[in-house]
């Protein structure tokens, strides 16, 4: 198969302020383990786990507390040692309140690995089972659970693995540093996928306003030519998976479709090492790396805290906020969400918190559809924004429909763009929201 | 746990930073991108030009005001798009054209071209083509009385190339339509001031390449038909393109965000629509000029051209 017989972009798009010159010199730092530990059982994307656990129960860093329950469902291990002060409900960076389990943590750090495994050796079957055990869940942003995308339902033929190094959120560095701190590690990964799927080819697409992190991974995979490093236009949203396929296969995914179904498998950066993690050292996931940003906190840094800490101390880790700060946001500037509970915690899947002055949101009046065009230039997925917007205003839901409303992901590149500041992606979400009752109601 | 501490914070959903476009910077950039053509006006029709201009300028945003006083709804002079009708408006009418009738336009274009409809953003028709639609019917004789342009090398020029060749088959030197040394409307002549300012705001991304481009493709296409088929009888193509309204519609008036359409196809169409009219009614109309009636009929049409040019959505097999 011929990868990179098209121009290594998509088309529409549009370049948002980058901001990484923040934190992109910043190695991770390690964040001590906070005094209490709070696990919501929302950490992937399906059925929540059971927990294992009871009020006072006591536990070690990695033991298991709450287990899988069902195919798309992840087990959650304990990040710290100490003592289970309660389960409940509470606040969530998702914004809504979750269940979760909360734990004081104690001075140990004894801790439990599974048994490291030979990634030579290692069967396919093992590989499954141990991302699976280890409760690795994606590091995208959606957390769907990495073992079930290790396990492609039966007849599709998978061509290319495809490493997601674009990062093509603003601020965001993780993987950025990931790629120059552990370059061979993702490597490692990578072949550990490549193997689990059974497929010869892998690539990483990575936007070229990283020259180092494509240089260091070059070298890396010097001698493999099965293995491709490929330098992407930066470009928002070039990193969602559709753009991302396009970019590297030249295929479109058809809507409604799988990655699998253009013969390609997407895993990010973070996934490919925790699933290294999980084989090579024997580490359940329970800890995230995340870039914490922007010009509301007073210490931009790169840092791995445990999963569970909350908001509030990783917002004093880093200094506190500034007197400008007027928005903290779970995720990158264009899909994250917006915070109002700093006694939420961090997920397995939380790539960064971002502190925004008002300068940066740069947000101005809302004005009449001045029908410039520039958001249907802009969308990558041929949408026509403001017509989408207009319909679900007038509740049109079945005109939508038609236009493919269903396709939108929400990557915000509409609303980013307009100037007369209309809020579309906002308008559309909601319109899909309804398209998507009035689907369910005619089946 | 501590408390919260309290904080005022956004909690608006994503995307939380967009981008420096606002309809207010968008229409200050088409302002001063018509410096280059207000200052090729005062060169060749003279600083009295600059009176028109600023009588339909301030016409027009005293109709805006009026009417959002008198509709009690907010007054968004401040936006720009009131001064840019009147700017247009004035550099389209012919140089030293009546104070009073420029006036009358004005209203016409802000109250009728605009406000009408809702205003801006609601409006069917380009305000300042409107406006000058009205002038051309209210003032026939005012309206297609030109004037020497100051360098004016012979006794043509007095008319337009336009109607030179029209009525007396007289091409006009290339390079005086490039430098604008010509007789037509007052900010239409200078081909080099046209570009400078298009081209700016195409560079700005104010305006979208495709209805520029296309209409010029356009007219160089249709133009070169009939040439081909009798290069006496018909202009040749860089004369059509160079004379007329032709240069100041392609960039400032075909690309009014309002009135062109939305899509990218869609804007290829209409902008290689806009020069086949121009063409047709240049040869086979009794006006020697189309620009504006060719640009007011594919406003109307723009947003049937929006919904045959739906864009094929990403991953669609068609």
């Amino acid at each position: 198969m011929k990868i990179l017989h098209h121009s290594k972009t998509f088309a529409g798009g549009i370049h948002p302020s980058e901001q990484k010159e923040l934190t992109e010199d910043k190695a991770f730092e390690l964040m001590p383990a906070p005094k209490q530990i709070i696990l919501p059982l929302n950490q992937h994307l399906g059925k929540f786990p059971k927990p294992l656990v009871k009020k006072g129960s006591e536990v070690k860093i990695g033991e298991l507390i709450a287990e899988q329950d069902g195919f798309i469902s992840s087990p959650i291990h304990s990040p710290v040692c100490g003592k289970v002060s309660k389960i409940t409900v509470g606040a969530n960076v998702s914004g809504f309140p979750k269940d979760e389990i909360i734990i004081d943590v104690s001075d140990s750090d004894e801790s439990i690995l599974m048994e490291p495994l030979d990634a030579v050796t290692i069967t396919q079957e093992q590989i499954r089972e141990r991302v699976k055990n280890a409760g690795v869940v994606g590091q995208g942003g959606a957390a769907f659970p990495t073992y079930v995308k290790l396990t492609p339902p039966e007849g599709k033929k998978i061509d290319v693995v495809i490493l997601n190094g674009c990062e093509c959120e603003p601020y965001l560095t993780r993987d950025y540093r990931f790629m120059i701190e552990r370059t061979n590690d993702i490597i490692a990964g990578l072949k550990l996928i490549m193997k689990a799927l059974g497929v010869e080819k892998g690539a990483i697409g990575i936007e070229d306003n990283k020259p180092l992190a494509i240089e260091k991974l070059k070298l890396a995979v010097k001698n493999n030519p099965d293995i491709q490093i490929v330098a992407l236009k930066t470009k928002y949203p070039q990193g969602a998976e559709k753009m991302l396929i396009k970019a590297v296969t030249g295929k479109e995914v058809p809507p409604g479709k799988l990655p699998f179904d253009a013969g390609a498998a997407i895993q990010n950066i973070g996934t490919a090492l925790a699933i290294y993690d999980a084989i090579v050292k024997g580490e359940t996931q329970t800890t995230a790396a995340l870039t914490v940003s922007g010009l509301g906190i007073k210490e931009q840094k790169n840092i791995i805290a445990k999963v569970g800490t909350p908001l509030m101390d990783v917002l004093e880790y880093c200094g506190g906020l500034t007197d400008e700060a007027v928005k903290v946001v779970v995720g990158g500037p264009m899909m994250g969400i917006a915070q109002y509970d700093f006694s939420a915690p961090i997920m397995k899947a939380t790539s960064g918190i971002l502190i925004l002055t008002k300068n940066e949101i740069n947000d101005h009046e809302e004005t009449p559809c001045l029908r410039c065009g520039k958001c249907v230039d802009a969308c990558p997925l041929n949408l026509i924004p403001t017509r989408l917007s207009r319909l679900t205003q007038m509740e049109k839901y079945d005109e939508a429909e038609k236009l493919n409303i269903t396709l939108c992901m929400e990557c915000g590149t509409c609303t980013y763009t307009c100037p007369a500041n209309i809020p579309l992606v906002q308008w559309i979400r909601l319109g899909k929201k309804q398209v998507n009752v009035i689907q369910k109601a005619r089946v | 746990m501590e408390q919260n501490p309290t904080y005022k914070l956004d909690l608006t959903s994503s995307p939380h930073v967009h981008s420096r476009w606002s309809a207010k910077n968008a229409m200050w950039l088409v302002v001063a991108s018509l410096i280059p053509v207000i200052i090729s006006a005062v060169i060749f029709f003279g600083i009295y030009q600059l009176v028109i201009i600023g009588t339909s300028v301030l016409f027009c945003m005293l109709t805006e005001l009026a009417i959002k006083k008198i509709r009690k709804r907010k007054v968004t002079i401040d936006d720009g798009s009131a001064i840019i009708t009147g700017l247009l408006l004035g550099l389209i009418l012919p140089p030293n054209f009546s104070i009073s009738a420029t006036a009358i336009g004005a209203v016409f274009s802000i109250a009728i071209g605009k406000e009408v409809f809702g205003g801006l953003g609601y409006n069917i028709f380009n305000p300042a083509l409107a406006g000058r639609a009205f002038l051309q019917a209210a003032f026939p004789v005012g309206m297609t009385t030109w004037h020497k342009p100051n360098f004016a090398v012979d006794t043509v020029s007095s008319a337009t190339p336009l109607s030179a060749f029209k009525f007396d088959k007289v091409i006009s030197d290339t390079a005086s339509m490039f430098w604008g040394n010509i007789g037509g409307s007052i900010g239409e002549t200078s081909a080099l001031a046209i570009l400078i300012g298009g081209l700016l705001l195409i560079i700005i991304g104010v305006v979208n390449w495709r209805i520029p481009s296309a209409m010029i493709v356009g007219m160089l296409v249709f133009a070169s038909i009939f040439w081909f088929i009798d290069p006496v009888k018909y202009p040749n193509p860089l004369f059509q393109l160079l004379s007329g309204g032709f240069l100041f519609g392609t960039f400032f008036m075909a690309t009014d965000w309002v009135t062109s359409p939305i899509t990218k196809l869609g804007m290829l169409i209409y902008g290689f629509a806009i020069s086949f009219l121009v063409v047709m009614i240049r040869i086979f109309g009794g006006l020697p000029e189309g620009v504006m009636y060719a640009i007011l009929i594919m406003n109307a049409l723009a947003p049937t051209i929006n919904k045959l040019t739906q864009p094929k959505a990403f991953g669609v097999k068609v």
